[in-house]
């Protein structure tokens, strides 16, 4: 693998929820603008799986909610939360995602099932930085705040990351969880928000 | 039927229901002359129990007061009526839904109607919200999400069909300001019988319906394993509370609450007669005016 061995897509839910290509479901979204029910947000949640690669490759996602004008708790649960799991199974993941567009209209539904479930995901707000939301302690928020400030950091710069209670337990946390990746062959450290670059 | 038919005289309307189940019952409602959302949506509840008890339509005599009879209309009750009671459908009706209607009378039975009722509502609650209850514009949204979650309880639990209405009006009695009430009935198995075949063992003889109530409005417990579920319930409480306003669910022969200080209403009724289904209502009253 080399440093870059990731697979980028970049998903807007919206288009996904117009594309729908069940067409119980391409009736109901094509008739309802908005992302409710859980019916609605399984098939979206399925429809982006399906643009992932296949097994064996790592993918990079944007998850784009800039056109999405409400969504309610149980459809959050499937689209959102649901997702992150199904790729956070055991050690790092075989799937990232950055979140962008994220508005007020949706912010609490999705913050509220990541507290709910114990995740955390990156996001990129409007005004075009990144954060994290959801549950995250200090220690990993320090760590995830340096290595985002970085950008990219050699195995032998992991140190610098740390302060105050953050240590490789940390690190691993924050990669295991799909905040941050670590490639395989170097163990180059890179914040998600350099490798979407492409995709925004 | 009691002349004021809302929140607070549906308990005893249902619970008069019950010694006459079984026989023929007519639903008297020619002096009735105020039907809040909850009065309108007990009322079908009453009469399908009936229905369903006796195998035939019960009668129900309509108000025969004209802008009572024009509400209901209005509220599309005689739509949603059509199958429960045997009544004369007045021959003319007003046209057009009143500014004050927040939701008609709507059917909940699959995902697809909470979908239309997300759409439904979406531009009369700005508008509503904003200037009936002083609440911000951005009220909207979780409005909406309140009333996708409670809808879909219905499709996900009760299995079985119910209803919802909204409507703003000013109540004068207990808090001299106006307020939306949304109502939200079905004739399902109830809470009890929702988490029966998942939790009832571990509440061995306590298992009842005040447990279960308490089990799904308390501590969100739901009949589905998985963690993502039960949100619902919660998040509506939290919301209505911002809100300072009420949230009740009577289910089988309790009924649990989340009082705000306005309010004298019980947290936890037990001892009702049994009815099946769940009826949710809450309140939202106006916050004082900004100006």
């Amino acid at each position: 693998m080399t440093d870059r061995p990731l697979d980028g897509v970049a998903i807007d839910v919206q288009a996904v929820l117009d594309g729908i290509g069940d067409p119980i479901m391409q009736q109901s979204v094509s008739l309802h603008s908005y992302l409710v029910t859980r019916p609605t947000g399984r098939a979206v949640r399925m429809a982006i799986e399906a643009q992932l690669p296949g097994p064996g490759r790592v993918a990079l996602s944007v998850i784009d909610f800039s056109e999405v004008r409400l969504i309610d708790y149980s459809c959050a649960d499937e689209v959102v939360a649901k997702l992150l799991q199904r790729y956070l199974e055991a050690g790092e993941p075989d799937a990232y995602f950055v979140f962008r567009g994220i508005g007020e209209a949706q912010w609490e539904q999705i913050v509220s099932v990541l507290e709910r479930q114990g995740l955390a995901a990156v996001h990129q707000n409007e005004s075009g930085s990144f954060e994290l939301m959801g549950v995250r302690s200090d220690a990993e928020h320090s760590v995830w705040l340096r290595l985002e400030g970085e950008g990219a950091v050699e195995p032998e710069g992991v140190q610098a990351l740390f302060d105050g209670d953050a240590d490789d337990a940390v690190l691993n946390s924050i990669l295991n969880r799909g905040l941050a990746f670590r490639a395989p062959q170097s163990g180059r450290l890179h914040a998600l928000s350099r490798l979407v670059e492409h995709l925004l | 039927m009691p002349t004021s038919f809302d929140r607070s005289t549906i308990d005893t309307f249902l619970d008069d229901i019950h010694p006459h189940l079984g026989e023929r019952i007519l639903f008297d409602a020619r002096h009735v002359r105020w039907f809040d959302p909850n009065g309108l949506l007990g009322l079908l509840v009453g009469g399908t129990i009936a229905r369903d008890a006796h195998g035939a339509l019960p009668r129900l005599e309509l108000p025969e007061q004209g802008e009572v009879a024009s509400y209901i209309g209005r509220m599309g009750f005689f739509e949603a009526a059509r199958g429960v009671f045997d009544f004369d459908e007045p021959q003319r009706r007003t046209g057009g839904g009143a500014s004050d209607v927040l939701l008609e009378i709507t059917p909940i039975g699959t995902h697809g109607d909470v979908h239309h009722v997300v759409d439904r509502v979406q531009g009369k609650a700005s508008s509503i919200l904003s200037s009936k209850l002083n609440y911000s514009a951005a009220a909207a949204v979780p409005f909406a999400v309140i009333l996708s979650e409670v809808c879909q309880n219905i499709v996900e639990h009760a299995e079985a069909p119910g209803w919802v209405a909204a409507q703003s009006y000013f109540w004068k009695q207990r808090l001299g300001r106006q307020v939306v009430v949304i109502s939200v009935m079905d004739v399902g198995r109830g809470f009890r019988g929702s988490l029966e075949g998942e939790h009832s063992a571990r509440y061995g003889d306590r298992w009842s319906d005040v447990t279960s109530l308490e089990a799904a409005f308390l501590h969100g417990l739901t009949r589905f394993p998985d963690s993502g579920r039960g949100q619902g319930i919660q998040q509506m409480r939290k919301q209505v509370r911002k809100w300072n306003g009420a949230i009740s669910i009577r289910s089988g022969t309790a009924r649990i609450a989340q009082v705000p200080e306005w309010d004298d209403a019980p947290p936890l009724v037990d001892g009702m007669k049994p009815i099946p289904g769940a009826l949710i209502t809450m309140v939202l009253p106006a916050k004082d005016d900004p100006s």
